[in-house]
């Protein structure tokens, strides 16, 4: 089976089960013009996992990880919040997105100039990120009242609330980007073998530092969509956890962590998958703690999947 | 430069400058404070270290924590056993935890972080399932143990010896730095990879419970949300101590003092009082940097460094 069909035939199999067991799961109202359902609140959950899961699948292509995903969010949440208290909305916004990608340039840099081993170099922020954003909301919650701000959040477009347009249109952009250019072409080279790409005149630092100064501005976007909907910035708990999910999305999506390839539909999937599940969970009455376990049995069912392990072959390749 | 004199001399400076700042930083009691406010860290630092020089890492570590330590207290106050008997069933369950994880990456040839990120899962997971609340631990061993001053000190004291003589003196010991320095070389060489992959993982989930019934007995609590975030600092403190996040080279007595060098900056930080506590992050990250940059300047590093 093709590797983002895993991600597709999981959320198939999630959502006939729940055509099976509960109709009603499928179900959607239309309240004073806009769309309510399930399925709409699996779109609408989805959306900030799902940008940054993007984001993090151009890192992964390139044989790297972005840790410091979940600490960017937090980072932008507490900018977004405490400028929005004295400046405009558009403003708060830009400076907010722009550290974001200040953020992953810095990852970028220390990747590719650097030389340092990408789940170390992320790692730095992971750890300090957090500090950084309790040091600009001064360890408050801050929360805002601003409408313009908080529509992007819970505000809505076209009927459907307005972090999923959001999203799709990232997303879009983003495969216009890389599949439309030579862009992920390079992406692609550069994981699969960096010595070779360089001496084919691919400038694999360049693409290395491109893309977390995307997985950056990704996080950055998803960390606008959950302060924006919270009303608050929480600088201990925004984003927590947040790489872990997407790590999974790209995973279950089929890209594999040893780089040199990526499916930005089976991400998208993946993202899906993943909320559906913790969805079902909740409607299914079964309390939330059992997400975590089920979500722990995808990741290794599906990577033992992908390794050939069972049929007793390694198809994983070695890096030299 | 061996890394371990920086981590030393980086020791030595902040207790310096401590010392100057805070009349009464030096002080028997205050450094009696500074190993038992950090035996949980310790504890688990010394499983994450044995990890990360096999070339891996263990990312459920804090998972692991809180879940022994909702164990502990469930066996104690629900099934009425005594403390010590609820310990040694947590401490079985986490080496076979760890086996278990250590068994998929050896396998299935997974990434250590993938696995141990699935793992961290299914024990937090786990660990809510058991219960959502603290449970109050009133087993008459626990309490003693809890009441005493120095038992956190020496259980951390003793790990650490214990984990030194295996390391540097049993060769299971040294076969963990050959797996980590090059997997195939030890292959061809005879040592049995799998089986050390398995047994550092299993060694890493030993500790990781141990860490757990530490947490219960400094607490006297059993939380599953206990541990949060722990394996980020086990993991500063090791790199911090000097051992290469690539594997085959670090020691444990590196790590020592890497812990040692978080708590006297989280001591520093109660000492001055109007800085708050989101500053030992950031000093940890810059640490964190500062030594890893260290790193890229030694020779093992750059053979093994990335082809950039």
């Amino acid at each position: 089976m093709g590797s983002w069909r895993w991600a597709c035939a999981g959320l198939a199999a999630i959502l006939v089960f729940n055509l099976i067991t509960n109709p009603g799961f499928f179900a959607i109202e239309i309240k004073q013009g806009f769309l309510y359902g399930s399925l709409v609140d699996i779109l609408n959950r989805a959306a900030p996992t799902m940008l940054v899961a993007v984001g993090m699948m151009l890192v992964i292509a390139t044989g790297g990880i972005d840790l410091s995903v979940g600490s960017i969010i937090a980072i932008t949440g507490a900018i977004a919040a405490v400028q929005i208290q004295k400046s405009a909305v558009s403003w708060a916004v830009i400076e907010s997105v722009a550290l974001a990608c200040v953020l992953g340039l810095w990852n970028g840099a220390l990747v590719a100039f650097g030389g340092i081993q990408p789940i170390v170099a992320t790692l730095i922020l992971l750890v300090a990120g957090r500090g950084i954003a309790q040091l600009v909301t001064n360890g408050q919650i801050v929360t805002f009242t601003d409408a313009g701000l908080s529509s992007l959040g819970s505000g809505h477009f076209l009927g459907l609330p307005t972090s999923i347009g959001l999203v799709i249109g990232a997303v879009i952009l983003i495969f216009l980007l890389v599949r439309q250019t030579a862009l992920g072409f390079m992406i692609e080279c550069g994981g699969a073998s960096p010595r070779a790409s360089r001496y084919t005149g691919i400038n694999v630092r360049s693409v290395q530092v491109a893309v977390y100064a995307i997985s950056g501005l990704c996080a950055g976007l998803a960390g606008l969509l959950v302060v924006a909907e919270t009303r608050a910035a929480d600088a201990n708990n925004s984003g927590l956890y947040i790489e872990l999910d997407a790590i999974l999305a790209v995973v279950i999506g089929g890209t594999f962590l040893t780089g040199g390839r990526f499916s930005i539909i089976g991400t998208v999937f993946g993202s899906l998958m993943i909320q559906a599940l913790s969805t079902t969970v909740l409607t299914r009455g079964v309390s939330a703690e059992w997400t975590l376990v089920l979500k722990a049995a995808l990741v290794l069912s599906i990577s033992v999947l992908q390794s050939g392990g069972l049929r007793g072959e390694n198809r994983r390749r070695e890096l030299g | 430069m061996k890394p371990i004199w920086a981590t030393i001399a980086t020791l030595l400076a902040l207790i310096g400058f401590c010392g100057i700042r805070y009349p009464h930083f030096l002080t028997a009691a205050v450094f009696v404070d500074l190993v038992r406010d950090n035996a949980i860290l310790g504890i688990a630092a010394v499983g994450m270290t044995f990890a990360i020089q096999s070339g891996g890492i263990d990312l459920s570590v804090g998972a692991v924590v809180g879940f022994t330590s909702i164990v502990i207290a469930k066996l104690t106050s629900n099934l009425h056993l005594t403390g010590i008997a609820a310990g040694a069933i947590a401490l079985v369950l986490g080496a076979l935890f760890g086996c278990l994880q250590g068994w998929f990456i050896a396998r299935f040839r997974l990434p250590p972080f993938l696995v141990t990120l699935a793992g961290m899962f299914l024990a937090r997971g786990a660990a809510f399932v058991i219960s959502m609340e603290s449970i109050s631990i009133e087993d008459r061993p626990l309490v003693w143990m809890a009441s005493q001053t120095y038992f956190l000190p020496f259980l951390l004291l003793l790990l650490f010896g214990t984990a030194i003589y295996f390391s540097l003196c049993v060769p299971a010991g040294r076969y963990v730095f050959a797996v980590g320095g090059s997997r195939e070389s030890s292959r061809l060489m005879g040592v049995p990879v799998a089986r050390v992959e398995v047994m550092v993982y299993a060694i890493s989930g030993f500790c990781s419970a141990l860490a757990g019934v530490a947490t219960t007995i400094y607490t006297s609590a059993g939380n599953s949300t206990a541990g949060t975030l722990l394996e980020l600092d086990a993991i500063a403190a090791t790199v911090i101590g000097g051992t290469l996040l690539t594997g085959g080279v670090g020691s444990l007595l590196g790590t020592f003092f890497g812990v040692m060098i978080l708590g006297v900056i989280q001591t520093a930080i109660t000492f001055e009082g109007t800085l708050n506590s989101w500053w030992s992050k950031i000093v940890t990250g810059i640490l964190l940097l500062v030594f890893i940059l260290i790193q890229k300047g030694m020779p093992e590093a750059r053979r093994s460094g990335s082809v950039n």
